[in-house]
């Protein structure tokens, strides 16, 4: 016996659960709550709920998995009017998921009980395609993507670090890179400074940084800077970035990275090389430590030896350059566990990663509660160097 | 004790170009000790005159820094991993 289309949905609804808008609005901070909008993207246009997963009905059980893994945690399912909602909550039911819910009357109650409606853009195709491998990816998604495009990152030194960093953000869509250098390209660079080509040898780095950037992604705004970083600087050029990630090459500019970025409040994504050896972590971020709390002093400038003087294995740049560029999308998207607290120290020769506790120090000169130091001092002299 | 003391490329001249020194010690006092009698000249690199760890400089004993723990008086179990890490600053 056949059944008509009002009976097989009283019969659905007669198996799930429905819950009201009002319930869905309480719900709607409790973190193990998903929300599932099943709509299709043009009804997105007029808004969504905040924090809801966007998937179109059509592709729900082929996600749901990706969405939540885990059968047994609730999930509120969306929809227009609520009726494809409890066809839906009804399907995946069926998958095996034990606290679905669908929510009686969807989008157009949610709208008439005046809750709060979020405008979320929709990625243009190319950026769709363009980054739809990362984009699958369940943690970042559609959601991800648009915080990485909306971003702004300052990467100090196009150097060894600032290379592949750069390369990879680039090409993951950052939307805003700025780039600080004041150094031109040398044949020396080549052989580590990825950004780089001979044919641009001898043009400022951030001009070489730029050709290289717009053939991998032309649609990012890169912003340059052909300075050197300095106190009477940094405020002005740091001023409105997400984040800062330090790949420069010398003591006076990481203390002055480190100060500025606690006095403005921006997390430091750190990496340093030297020989075979490399350090990555995240300075002043989630109440964690800055480059001070690790390191309270400089060593002195003859225990301080540039890769000039003391020299670098090209592709040590790469494996701790790469680190800070993950960690930066990390820190940009809110996925995963960013490294703020630990510090990775590296040893190519014996290619151990090494995972080491950098504590707040509750006596830091800059970012204890009452700290010494509150404006940028003269770093050239802290760190007794002459140029 | 027998422990290890992990040590960093930039100190490597220091004690034969080893990447890992095996010393005996209670604490971390100790093993640097114990290390400076095998490479002689090596603790000046690491501890001022008064004997204490510079500042540019960080010892790890399992994964701890010991600044957090009992410092130089820091307690090793056999086995124990003594790690030196120094502040460096290469990036470009």
């Amino acid at each position: 016996m056949s059944l008509s289309f009002t009976d097989y949905l009283a019969q659905v609804k007669g198996q799930i659960r429905e819950i009201s808008v009002q319930e869905l609005r309480e719900g709607q901070s409790d973190p193990a709550l998903t929300i599932i909008d099943v709509r299709e993207p043009e009804e997105h246009e007029n808004g969504v709920i905040e924090g809801s997963e966007l998937c179109p009905r059509g592709y729900l059980e082929l996600r749901v998995e990706n969405i939540q893994p885990e059968r047994d945690k609730p999930i509120a399912i969306l929809c227009q009017g609520g009726t494809r909602s409890a066809l839906a909550a009804h399907s995946i039911m069926n998958l095996g998921y034990t606290d679905v819910t669908s929510v009686r009357g969807g989008m157009g109650a949610w709208s008439r009980a005046g809750y709060p409606i979020e405008q979320r853009r929709r990625l243009s195709k190319e950026d769709l395609a363009r980054y739809s491998r990362q984009i699958i990816l369940p943690q970042l998604g559609e959601a991800g993507q648009q915080k990485l495009l909306d971003a702004k990152v300052l990467l100090v030194g196009a150097g060894g670090l600032g290379s592949p960093t750069a390369l990879y953000l680039a090409a993951g869509g950052v939307g805003t890179l700025g780039i600080i250098d004041n150094d031109i390209v040398d044949t020396s660079n080549l052989q580590r400074q990825v950004l780089h080509t001979e044919e641009l040898e001898g043009t400022p780095k951030v001009e070489s940084a730029v050709a290289t950037l717009k053939r991998i992604n032309s649609s990012i705004n890169i912003k340059t800077y052909n300075e050197r970083l300095s106190s009477a600087n940094v405020m002005e050029i740091f001023k409105g970035y997400d984040v800062v990630v330090d790949g420069t090459d010398n003591f006076p500019t990481r203390y002055l990275i480190n100060d500025a970025c606690v006095m403005l409040d921006i997390p430091n994504v750190h990496g340093s090389i030297y020989h075979f050896d490399g350090q990555a972590t995240i300075f002043n971020h989630a109440e964690g430590p800055c480059y001070r709390c690790l390191y309270p002093e400089p060593p002195p400038p003859e225990l301080a030896p540039s890769c000039a003087e003391a020299g670098v294995l090209g592709a040590i740049c790469g494996v701790v350059g790469t680190i800070q560029a993950v960690e930066t999308v990390k820190l940009l998207t809110g996925i995963g566990d960013t490294l703020e607290g630990r510090l990775v120290s590296f040893d190519a020769l014996d290619m151990s990663f090494r995972e080491l506790k950098v504590r707040r120090d509750p006596n830091c000169l800059v970012c204890s509660p009452d700290p010494e130091i509150t404006e940028l001092i003269d770093y050239e002299q802290f760190c007794a160097v002459t140029f | 004790m027998a422990v290890n003391i992990k040590i960093p490329a930039s100190l490597r001249k220091f004690v034969g170009g080893k990447d890992t020194v095996a010393v005996e010690g209670e604490n971390v006092r100790e093993a640097l000790d114990g290390l400076e009698t095998a490479h002689p000249g090596i603790k000046a690199k690491l501890c001022d005159d008064n004997g204490n760890v510079r500042r540019f400089i960080n010892i790890y004993a399992n994964a701890e820094d010991i600044r957090f723990l009992e410092n130089l008086d820091t307690s090793l179990a056999e086995g124990a991993e003594v790690q030196i890490v120094p502040a460096i600053a290469g990036g470009r």
